[in-house]
């Protein structure tokens, strides 16, 4: 990163450049490149053999089921009523709009300690909603399904943060095309309405999956760390750190991260197809 | 006779969101209550709740026993180092992005967005990694009895980490959005670049600025695992506020510990309202 | 240039800091979960002691965690002047990994450098609805256990090998059988916190589990501060005498020139003030007379040693706790036949 050249640009009149770009990968090297290239220098001091037993064993392997499947369901679940939540904030109004519509970004807002044991908290089986559903004989805290919860209510800002602005643009004359032609209030919305958000909806969708993957403060209340069945990815790291496999943990750290990684390419994609999409009906 | 689009769409014609079964609305509105309910406002009340089981007393002495005092001391100085340095950062980035034009610029944006995509864990642990005794730089550090690792240096940095992309993303964008003409006219009338900077830009994007760091400072005060993962957990010196409501947690102080959570819960709160006077603000 | 500004400022801020106590000596204390309650009132009494006696005001200050991950801490650079861990095999770690004190460091203090010592108890519910009496009892079906890991907790280990030498001594040292033993009392448990004190709050406050494996004074506080009345202790014919060792961290108080407070801040643990504190915190005492004193808190039972029974920590880590070892090899097929 040292031996960096600036690379050309078109020739500007503004003038900082040079400091600009300079500090900002200075910076970002520093803060964040350096480090990270840490876990990778790490795990390269294992043999590729040694590094797939890691990555591979089967407890690892159950956390990344967990992991990315309660984080792929919470996504889901945030995608479905997140959007009904950003429909009802901009088609709808009521007192107190403008409160719930702040209330929506809580989960940006509070530490993921106080999400964790507040949700630890009401979903235990003496807790306010987890007694009812114990009675039920469903079991929230301490199981896959509290890791869900806790992902659920991280994730819950996302969608309706990417969806609402899409709902707010939407012209409103293509649905009164569609009803005047004959279109039911399902049809107006399946044909015209979705069509038109799904490029937001997946961004949420994304970004809610990759906030959730890597979540560790709210669901270390809440799940049961079993090894095998209610043990999150970050918290195997953890654990391989407190035992000295520190190329072990650097080893799943790097999965981990390839992941994010690839995520973070995604989500780029989709927001541009987004801002496209966008563009051309203005 | 002309026929115009009043006549074909007059406007006594009911909107379809009108016409639509009153049932509709209904059960969407329903169901979005009934998730906001759930996993909103529940656990909200269960942290207030949960805090004041005690009573008014017994929460008052948990929020300013000592060892709290000074875990909220150093969720204070952690935030006060992270913010303004990503602050400085988001604006050199966002300038450098949205002002000019060079190869390579996606994936720049890409690397800035990095530290919000990976885990708090991980963020912890890289810097294990380079500071820490069987680290990088550990043995070193130790040689010259510098502190960083499970000492403040070590939190600030892991703050400074997982909040570093909070203020570039919402600059960028918003910077890419109003172009360039404006500066290019300041500099070709004979401003600097501190003065185009200072003058025209920031007065442009004061309530972008305003909002990613009222997100950034949130997400400092609140961070919670990379923090724990370089914190020494050492009572009253390398504890943030939320490692102090865990270290409560853990000595069965129940009341004590959603005391100090209800703190981070009211500066949530705070959060939203401020959050909520910005985007009004900037879209009067 | 604004990563060393800011540096500087977190430097000064500790300086600042430093400097308001200047003349004050500070010792750091790194400990495992339970002890909490222990050192705050023994760092309480040593420091009016020291100041009493030398006109000096020592600071001591503590950390608390998972005995693994304190040592995994204090060999990443966490400065601890003293280290007070759950077991003897964590502060071997720490000498051969760090080098920070010698090899042979439990040789330094009197009876293999543990103060106090404790056992392995169960705590029940009131009225023991399940009738929990012995090992066997976590065995059945249908019988909810709680338990650390074993894999970061200290304690967790010395419920793992008081569970073992008791099918041990039941099977007459019939491997197969302990495994056995050992795996379907594994096969109960609901939840693995990573501390002795998270599983502690998983069973009383969040109401999991028949059944508690805990070190005695763990069960005996909960059962003062938690629910008086609300739960029992069973006591199984066959435990382990665990012996949580203490030890100073030779490069660092050398370094920081603590070398006399430590010291005495240890011995403090062996005299009768320390002895009595440990007692009335729930810590079996070394001291004859004081644990006379207190006999009736502590109930008989048979006590097995790691020594004698398992050869020693080093040996009892490579064959349990180690990566291959027998946890990893019972826990895994214990879940997969739980059906979980």
């Amino acid at each position: 990163m040292a031996a960096i050249v600036f690379p050309a640009k078109r020739h500007s009149v503004l003038p900082g450049f040079g400091l600009a770009l300079g500090f900002t990968i200075a910076y970002l090297s520093l803060i964040v490149l350096i480090p990270l290239s840490a876990a990778f220098l790490k795990t390269f001091t294992l043999t590729f053999d040694q590094f797939w037993a890691a990555v591979s064993a089967p407890r690892v392997v159950a956390s990344y089921k967990l992991s990315f499947g309660a984080a792929l369901a919470a996504a889901a679940v945030n995608a479905v009523f997140g959007l009904a939540v950003a429909w009802t904030l901009v088609r709808y109004d009521f007192p107190g709009r403008r409160i719930v519509d702040a209330l929506v970004d809580l989960p940006f807002a509070l530490p993921t300690a106080v999400a964790g044991i507040a949700l630890a908290a009401v979903y235990s089986t003496n807790g306010w909603l987890g007694a009812p559903l114990a009675a039920m004989g469903l079991k929230v805290a301490y199981t896959p399904v509290g890791v869900f919860v806790a992902l659920a209510f991280i994730g819950l800002p996302f969608v309706v943060r990417t969806v609402q602005p899409v709902l707010e643009d939407l012209d409103r004359e293509l649905e009164e095309a569609a009803h005047s032609l004959g279109a039911t209030p399902a049809q107006s919305f399946l044909r015209v309405v979705l069509p038109a958000i799904t490029p937001a909806l997946l961004t949420g969708f994304t970004l809610a999956f990759a906030r959730a993957l890597g979540e560790y403060g709210s669901v270390i209340f809440v799940a049961g760390n079993m090894p095998m069945v209610s043990e999150i990815t970050p918290l195997i790291i953890i654990t391989k750190l407190e035992q000295y496999d520190y190329a072990g943990a650097t080893a799943v750290a790097v999965v981990m991260l390839v992941a994010s990684f690839v995520l973070l390419l995604a989500i780029n994609a989709l927001q541009a197809w987004t801002r496209r999409r966008q563009g051309e009906r203005t | 006779m002309e026929i115009t689009a009043q006549d074909a769409f007059p406007e006594t014609l009911p909107h379809p969101s009108d016409l639509r079964i009153p049932l509709a609305p209904l059960l969407v509105a329903g169901a979005a209550a009934i998730y906001l309910v759930l996993f909103l406002l529940v656990p909200l009340a269960a942290v207030f709740h949960e805090a004041l089981r005690k009573g008014a007393e017994a929460y008052l002495r948990a929020v300013s026993d000592p060892d709290a005092l000074s875990a909220i001391r150093l969720t204070l100085i952690a935030a006060a180092i992270a913010v303004p340095l990503n602050l400085v950062f988001g604006v050199a980035a966002a300038w450098a992005i949205a002002k000019f034009d060079f190869p390579g610029k996606s994936l720049l944006v890409t690397l800035i967005d990095l530290p919000f995509s990976v885990s708090p864990v991980i963020s912890g642990l890289i810097y294990v990694l380079v500071f820490g005794l069987q680290g990088w730089f550990g043995p070193w550090l130790a040689e010259h009895d510098v502190r960083i690792i499970f000492a403040v240096p070590a939190i600030v940095l892991a703050t400074i980490f997982v909040t570093f992309p909070f203020v570039a993303r919402e600059l960028i964008p918003l910077m890419q959005a109003q172009g360039r003409e404006e500066e290019e006219a300041a500099a070709l009338l004979g401003a600097s670049g501190w003065q185009t900077l200072w003058r025209v830009t920031l007065p442009n994007v004061k309530w972008g600025l305003l909002y990613g760091v009222i997100l950034c400072n949130a997400r400092a005060m609140g961070e919670f695992g990379a923090v724990s993962v370089v914190s020494g957990h050492v009572r009253g010196l390398t504890n943030t506020l939320p490692l102090h409501v865990e270290i409560l947690y853990n000595e069965y102080q129940f009341a004590a510990a959603f005391a100090c959570a209800s703190l981070l819960a009211l500066l949530a709160l705070v959060t939203l309202a401020l959050k909520s006077w910005v985007e009004r603000k900037a879209r009067s | 240039m604004i990563r060393t500004t800011a540096f500087r400022i977190a430097t000064a801020a500790l300086a600042l800091g430093a400097t308001l106590a200047h003349a004050d000596v500070t010792l750091l204390n790194v400990s495992y979960d339970p002890t909490r309650e222990l050192y705050q009132e023994v760092n309480k009494a040593f420091a009016a002691q020291w100041e009493a006696k030398n006109k000096e005001k020592v600071t001591i200050r503590q950390s608390h965690g998972g005995s693994g991950k304190q040592a995994r801490s204090v060999i990443d650079g966490l400065e601890a002047d003293v280290v007070t861990l759950a077991l003897a095999y964590d502060i071997d770690e720490i000498a051969e990994r760090s080098k920070l004190l010698s090899a042979g460091w439990q040789k330094k203090l009197p009876q293999n450098a543990a103060p106090y010592t404790s056992t392995i108890v169960f705590l029940v519910r009131k009225g023991n609805p399940k009738q929990i009496r012995e090992w066997d009892d976590l065995a059945r079906p249908g019988v909810g256990v709680i338990t650390p890991n074993p894999k970061t907790s200290g304690g967790a280990r010395w419920n793992y090998l008081a569970a073992w030498a008791y099918a041990d001594g039941k099977y007459k040292g019939d491997t197969k059988k302990t495994e056995e033993f050992v795996q379907s009392v594994f096969r109960n448990v609901l939840v693995l916190d990573s501390g002795a004190r998270g599983s502690t709050t998983t069973f009383v406050e969040r109401g999991v589990g028949d059944v508690l494996i805990a070190w005695e004074n763990e069960a005996l506080l909960a059962l003062k501060e938690l629910g008086p009345g609300q739960f029992e202790i069973v006591v199984p014919s066959v435990s382990i005498l665990a012996e949580p060792p203490i030890a100073i961290v030779d490069k660092v108080v050398d370094k920081r020139g603590t070398r006399k407070v430590a010291e005495a801040y240890l011995q403090f643990l062996y005299g009768p003030e320390g002895q009595e504190i440990a007692a009335k915190n729930f810590y079996r005492p070394r001291d004859a007379k004081v644990a006379a004193k207190y006999a009736a808190v502590f109930p008989k039972s048979s006590l097995v040693t790691v020594d004698a029974s398992f050869g020693g920590w080093q040996k009892a880590q490579k064959t349990h706790f180690a990566d291959g070892g027998s946890f990893d090899r019972l826990y895994q097929p214990a879940i997969k036949a739980a059906g979980k």
